[in-house]
């Protein structure tokens, strides 16, 4: 695990942010990067149940990089401006893609004996949510932002 | 580290670890149902309070072992929940968690002892007249 600020030049003055990547190799990873996410989130004042979403969609998204594509990467980007607090959760990977993300998106989804609940819940837990799949790489983005 | 399972009376508790991997999570579900099979207990009491995620396949394991619990003939309780990961299961959508609750183990532990009762003990048991 890595944690370092994000420069960007334009915005410096306003905005800090910062990064923690956690690869995603086997089942304690999902632990690892469900606790940065909590401790992410609690550094920069999200509450309890906003801790807890975000602690389950990195859960559903990492446990589906090791079923599916089997390695991969989460990266737990915390923003705080004057205005707003915001978590983004990138989880990537370079597995064999979602073959048809309308249905992936879909409840009762499942091409590995789940209850394809996963990726509906991420939509549902988190404020926006995009998924960029081709074979060769998928990289799914989930983000919840809070007025300070 | 497998997670330890106690017994109490004709009752087993047990209580998750926040920090529980999806191998644990079957194996709890493994010596779970061999205790009940073993005809060491009537019941399980799953005791949730440390757990901070209950993830899909966490609610799928657990509704599952319950469902094989309760085929066996006996009864499985979920209790302790927190209000965060609740709330979070009822916004995931769907019933994330088929399975008898409970606020607290020792609430568990009654559900337990209340439902056995209620049906005359163990399937298995021949009444004594
Ligand atoms: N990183 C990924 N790479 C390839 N396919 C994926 C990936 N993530 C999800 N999928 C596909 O999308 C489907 C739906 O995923 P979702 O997480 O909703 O359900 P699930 O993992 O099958 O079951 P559950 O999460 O409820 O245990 C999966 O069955 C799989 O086919
Ligand atoms: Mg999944």
């Amino acid at each position: 695990m890595t944690k370092s600020p994000r420069s960007d030049p334009l915005d410096a003055v306003t905005r800090d942010e910062t990064v923690c990547v956690i690869p995603i190799r086997v089942q304690e990873d999902i632990l690892r990067a469900r606790q940065s996410s909590r401790g992410a989130a609690a550094a920069i004042g999200f509450g309890t149940v906003d801790q807890t979403r975000l602690a389950t969609v990195v859960s559903e998204l990492a446990r589906n990089i090791l079923t599916y594509a089997g390695t991969g990467e989460c990266r737990v980007v915390s923003r705080l401006t004057p205005v707003e607090r915001s978590i983004v959760i990138e989880m990537e990977d370079s597995g064999p893609g979602i073959d048809d993300i309308a249905d992936a998106m879909m409840p009762g989804y499942s091409t590995g004996g789940g209850l394809g609940l996963g990726l509906p819940a991420v939509h549902k837990l988190m404020d926006h949510m995009s998924v960029e799949t081709r074979p060769g790489r998928t990289l799914i983005q989930a983000s919840m932002a809070r007025r300070r | 580290m497998r997670v330890p399972i106690l017994r109490l009376g004709r009752v087993l508790l047990t209580s998750l670890p926040s920090d529980l991997t999806d191998q644990q999570v079957m194996d709890l579900q493994i010596d779970a149902l061999a205790l009940i099979q073993a005809g060491k207990a009537d019941g399980l009491v799953i005791d949730i309070t440390a757990a901070d995620v209950v993830d899909s396949y966490m609610a799928r394991m657990l509704s599952e072992t319950a469902k094989m619990v309760t085929i066996m003939g006996g009864i499985a309780v979920l209790a302790g929940m927190r209000p965060a990961v609740a709330l979070t299961l009822v916004e995931m959508g769907q019933n994330m968690i088929h399975m008898e609750t409970a606020f607290d183990l020792e609430g568990g532990v009654a559900k337990v002892a209340r439902l056995v009762a209620s049906r005359g003990g163990r399937h298995d048991e021949v009444p004594t007249v």
